[in-house]
């Protein structure tokens, strides 16, 4: 009997110090942080747009350049809770003390400079497909903003979603800097366009369906998805049944800067947001993007008929 | 007799059937075909917008009319009574939850549209400025009320 509760108590640790090793948060390496030159705030511009960072960390419904305070407050509702985008403005509510290094952790590994795991409703999923000099660029950017001193709300989640150490786990099954999709003798503009898309772009985030655990399966890389905030769905963007092939590509890099469909519907829900980021865009960029959505594979909707 | 009374009701008939068809003449249908009609008044200006076409003031002034007098007649109570968010149709609940927020929408909208045609554009950037400002409203407003179906 007491060996028995030896033997229970041992694997009960084993267990937990498994959980422990495989749940701790893991780094970018040294090596390639010293290998980014200093960032360069014009540059870092450009990949803020790309990013779509306002999209999130702009206080709800700012247009024009109050879209550039980047006070937090936007509500992300999902099946695990309720998230709210914090302050990333340069001040001390926002993360005005935070190294470059600081936020190449947090967008490429999802980690906070304190260890903690950042949730993946910050895309850093997708992010971690990112090229180091864009985010030193990027964080060089992100100090010429105005800083706010608002602090935003916890976020409401569900238990057991709230014990962050968890998403070491999820990381380990989802977390990777691979392209989503391989594409075989790809152009310049193409590979600009993987770039753009399933990295900063994160497009993949809200336009490919996921499995049980919230993870995107690439198997059907953007072909749709039911909405995360429970009614109607995300479009199939690719060349499948459902989807755009009737588009050409001129037609999606038109979309993206005007926000205007072939057929002059205007995009709406929270693509809106995209278009208001992708207008920045430089135009070879967005039609870098409009190559390689004509290039994926082709896939029928990933959500089931709604009606 | 008979056959004379029966005559005598087919126009109260009649009255009563246009009258039950004007009351379900259907009020999606209606707001769609008015969207619809701003999407081609949009869609005369792109090939403008993008280049393709070089700046002609009677092209772009007819359309920026066009759009307001559309404005103008789009009306929450009649085109948008409780309800219609069944149905074949991308209109959100956010319509009748946030009914004042889609009511200023609107109006905003329609000032927007009536200053662009104010504006009377006589070259392509005063056009661009114009035409912005009316299609800023397209998007912000299928933004929050409208959800995409499939
Ligand atoms: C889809 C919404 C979304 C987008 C887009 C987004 N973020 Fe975030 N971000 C979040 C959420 C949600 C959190 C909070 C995560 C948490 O608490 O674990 C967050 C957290 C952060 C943090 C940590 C802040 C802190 O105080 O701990 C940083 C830094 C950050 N984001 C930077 C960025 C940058 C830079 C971009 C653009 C390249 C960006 N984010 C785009 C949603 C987003
Ligand atoms: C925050 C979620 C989100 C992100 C991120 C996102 N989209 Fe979308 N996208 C949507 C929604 C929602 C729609 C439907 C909008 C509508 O019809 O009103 C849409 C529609 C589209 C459409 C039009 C499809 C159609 O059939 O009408 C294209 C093209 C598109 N997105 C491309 C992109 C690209 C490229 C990116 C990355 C740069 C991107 N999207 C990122 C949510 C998103
Ligand atoms: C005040 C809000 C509002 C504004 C402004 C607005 N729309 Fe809409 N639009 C809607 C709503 C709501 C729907 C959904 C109607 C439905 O399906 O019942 C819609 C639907 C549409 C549709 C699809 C119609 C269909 O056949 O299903 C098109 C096309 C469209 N809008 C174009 C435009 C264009 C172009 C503009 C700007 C010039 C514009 N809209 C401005 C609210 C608006």
């Amino acid at each position: 009997m007491r060996k028995l509760a030896m033997l229970l108590i041992v694997l009960l640790l084993v267990a937990g110090g498994g959980f422990w090793l495989l749940s701790a948060p893991t780094r970018l390496e040294p090596q390639l942080l010293a290998a980014a030159q200093p960032g360069d705030a014009t540059r870092g511009e450009a990949v803020f747009w790309q990013g779509g960072c306002a999209s999130c960390h702009a206080a709800p419904g700012a247009s024009g350049d109050a879209r550039r305070v980047l006070a937090g407050g936007v509500q992300l509702v999902t099946d695990f809770g309720t998230f709210v985008a914090p302050n990333i403005s340069p001040s001390p509510q926002g993360i005005g003390g935070w190294s470059f290094e600081d936020l190449a952790n947090a967008m490429m590994k999802g980690v906070a400079p304190d260890g903690r795991h950042f949730y993946p409703a910050f895309p850093y999923a997708s992010y971690a497909r990112m090229q180091v000099q864009d985010i030193a660029d990027l964080h060089a950017f992100l100090q010429t903003l105005p800083p706010s001193d608002h602090v935003a709300e916890p976020h409401r989640l569900k238990f057991p979603y709230t014990l962050r150490r968890g998403i070491g786990l999820w990381k380990r099954l989802y977390l990777s800097s691979q392209p989503a999709v391989t594409l075989a003798g790809a152009d310049e503009a193409v590979k600009r366009g993987q770039y753009l898309v399933e990295g900063p772009g994160h497009c993949g985030e809200c336009h490919t369906p996921r499995d049980g655990f919230g993870g995107l399966d690439t198997s059907r890389w953007m072909a749709g998805a039911p909405s995360p905030e429970g009614k109607g769905v995300i479009p199939n963007i690719t060349g499948g049944e459902g989807g755009i092939d009737s588009w050409s590509a001129q037609d999606i890099a038109y979309a993206l800067e005007s926000g205007f469909t072939p057929d002059f519907d205007s995009l709406g829900g929270s693509m809106a947001d995209v278009v208001q980021n992708m207008s920045h865009v430089s135009a070879a960029d967005r039609e870098a993007i409009a190559a390689y959505l004509k290039a994926i594979p082709a896939h029928p909707n990933g959500y089931p008929a709604t009606r | 007799m008979q056959s004379s009374r029966l005559i005598a009701l087919i126009p109260a008939l009649a009255l009563a059937l246009s009258a039950a068809s004007a009351a379900t003449a259907d009020p999606i249908t209606e707001r769609q075909a008015l969207m619809k009609d701003q999407g081609r008044a949009v869609g005369t200006v792109t090939p403008i917008m993008k280049g393709e076409k070089p700046f002609d003031a009677a092209i772009v002034q007819s359309a920026l009319k066009k759009l307001n007098d559309d404005a103008q007649k789009i009306d929450a109570a009649t085109l948008f009574p409780a309800g219609t968010d069944k149905g074949d149709t991308t209109a959100s609940p956010k319509i009748w939850e946030d009914n004042a927020g889609f009511v200023a929408a609107i109006e905003k909208y329609k000032a927007d549209t009536a200053a662009a045609v104010a504006a009377d554009p006589k070259d392509l950037e005063s056009f661009k400025t114009a035409f912005s400002q009316v299609s800023k409203n397209c998007g912000t407003c299928h933004q929050t009320y409208r959800i995409k179906k499939d």
